[in-house]
């Protein structure tokens, strides 16, 4: 169809442009901007390409927490004006020019010269994925067949959030992060911070739940409610919790416990790590789905609310 | 029955497509933030809206019509309001030059 | 109709792409976010179009988050460049 490929050139060249601005553009806030719409654009992509779940997560993760971080950094930056104004030399510019050009080349190399067809495990585990009772292969092979990649991945998040703790000053540690809203209270984002976190956490359980059959999942859910807890705390509504509180650690650690414990059960039941016992594979993936979505959610906010730089007691 | 339907649909997403149309150019032509934000929002509301309107007839279901309506009233909800943060910015920026 | 419905979706998303000339001119912050934001809603309606011409209700289920994150980033944006630029508010 004509149609579909002048569509196709066309987007392809509308993210080339908005990506070549982002990086070029002087102004910080610009720039974020433009990444955010960046993501927008890519999301349009995946969903060309039939990867709807990509997708999802790449509306939810660039729109909603590195949007918000990048947003965080430029007002940490403002601080540092020399820093900020500061241009690196033009052979350091230079020599990261050719790095990004032969990577480039790399990858483009590697998929104009796959082989056609492509060798592939889906349809073996499309027709396996019955035992699972999933409808949707990407839930299945994320939670079923590689479910190793999934658990080390909250391993990873969880590593995150302590790196980030770790740029507190001493004194501070265990107390709150900074409060995400400025002192003037805009009644409008207030009201909003009110009407909107409801249906989103509707939408988020939603999304979590719609992921055993069609795409969504856990990381697409959290995120969500991450976002919506986020907008509760810009909105000046809450404050950012104490990270010394011990229900907040239990509740970040909960999801990745609870994956591991079934892993080990699964190594006493089933002969295998993470091995799920046949009849019981959909409840389980379920429920892993269901006890790691939280701890996604606070995770990631906790993650975009930065460092303790407060007592506890504030 | 279900041609007068095919019609309403194929007229609604039509003005829907024009105000989307709209809202782009008057982004582009007009002079001014507020006056570019006042385009932007009609591309929102009566855009998106007129192209759930003319959808509702053509997804079988209550579940796919009710995901449709939250998400125009979403939109709606977040247009609304975020017109005013833009607005109230930019009010203070023009104040501060 | 699904012609019809196609051809619509591939127009929003065009037009709101033309949009993207703002994002270059704009002299202020506050264009850029308004372009982001229609860009948000293009892809919204052209989403809409396409799920109900192939009947996946994935793509609804994109256009809801969509419209969610879109919601939360634009409040996200308009509160934190108003305290990146002035500090304070006024």
């Amino acid at each position: 169809m004509i149609v579909a490929g002048a569509f196709d050139l066309a987007l392809a060249v509308t993210v080339l442009a908005v990506a070549t601005w982002c990086v070029s553009v002087r102004a910080t806030f610009a720039a974020v901007v433009a990444f955010v719409a960046f993501g927008l654009l890519v999301a349009v992509v995946w969903v060309r390409l039939a990867a709807v779940d990509v997708a999802l997560t790449e509306v939810a993760i660039q729109g909603g927490i590195v949007g918000v971080l990048l947003l965080g950094a430029t007002a940490s930056l403002r601080r540092y004006k020399a820093a900020v104004a500061e241009r690196s030399g033009a052979t350091q510019r230079l020599a990261v020019a050719v790095f990004c050009a032969v990577v480039f080349l790399a990858l483009a190399t590697a998929v104009l010269t796959l082989p056609d067809p492509a060798p592939t495990l889906a349809p073996p585990v499309a027709a396996s994925l019955l035992a699972f009772g999933l409808g949707n292969p990407v839930t299945g092979v994320l939670l079923g067949y590689r479910a190793i990649d999934t658990l080390l991945e909250t391993v990873v998040l969880l590593l995150a959030l302590i790196g980030v703790w770790s740029i507190s000053p001493d004194r501070s540690w265990g107390g709150r992060p900074l409060p995400m809203h400025s002192a003037g209270r805009a009644d409008a984002l207030v009201y909003f911070a009110r009407l909107l976190p409801p249906v989103g956490i509707v939408i988020g359980v939603y999304i979590v739940w719609v992921g055993a059959d069609a795409p969504g999942g856990k990381f697409q859910g959290g995120t969500i409610l991450a976002a919506m807890w986020m907008l509760v705390m810009m909105a000046g509504l809450r404050n950012p919790p104490s990270v010394a509180r011990s229900g907040l650690r239990l509740l970040l650690v909960a999801g990745p416990a609870f994956f591991f414990i079934v892993g080990l059960a699964g190594l006493a039941i089933s002969g295998g790590f993470l091995a799920y016992p046949a009849p019981y594979a959909k409840p389980i993936i379920l429920l892993i789905e269901l006890v790691l979505t939280p701890s996604v959610a606070v995770t990631l906010g906790l993650l975009v609310a930065g460092p303790p730089v407060r007592d506890a007691r504030q | 029955m279900s041609f007068a339907l095919d019609v309403l649909s194929v007229v609604a997403i039509s003005a829907g497509a024009f105000f989307f149309l709209a809202g782009t150019v008057g982004l582009l032509r007009f002079p001014d933030t507020f006056t570019r934000l006042h385009a932007l929002t009609k591309a929102d509301n009566l855009g998106l809206g007129l192209v759930v309107l003319g959808l509702l007839p053509q997804v079988d279901g209550a579940l796919g019509a009710l995901k449709l309506i939250v998400v125009w009233l979403l939109i709606l909800s977040s247009g609304a309001t975020v017109a005013q943060l833009i607005a109230r910015r930019a009010r203070l920026i023009a104040r501060s030059r | 109709m699904p012609d019809f419905l196609i051809g619509t979706a591939i127009f929003v998303l065009a037009t709101t792409a033309l949009g993207l000339l703002r994002f270059i001119y704009g002299p202020t912050d506050a264009d850029r976010m308004m372009v982001a934001q229609l860009l948000g809603t293009g892809s919204i309606a052209a989403l809409l179009l396409v799920s109900a011409v192939t009947g996946l209700s994935a793509a609804t289920d994109l256009a809801m988050v969509i419209a969610l994150v879109a919601a939360f980033g634009s409040a996200a944006f308009a509160k934190g460049a108003r305290d990146t630029e002035s500090g304070e508010d006024a």
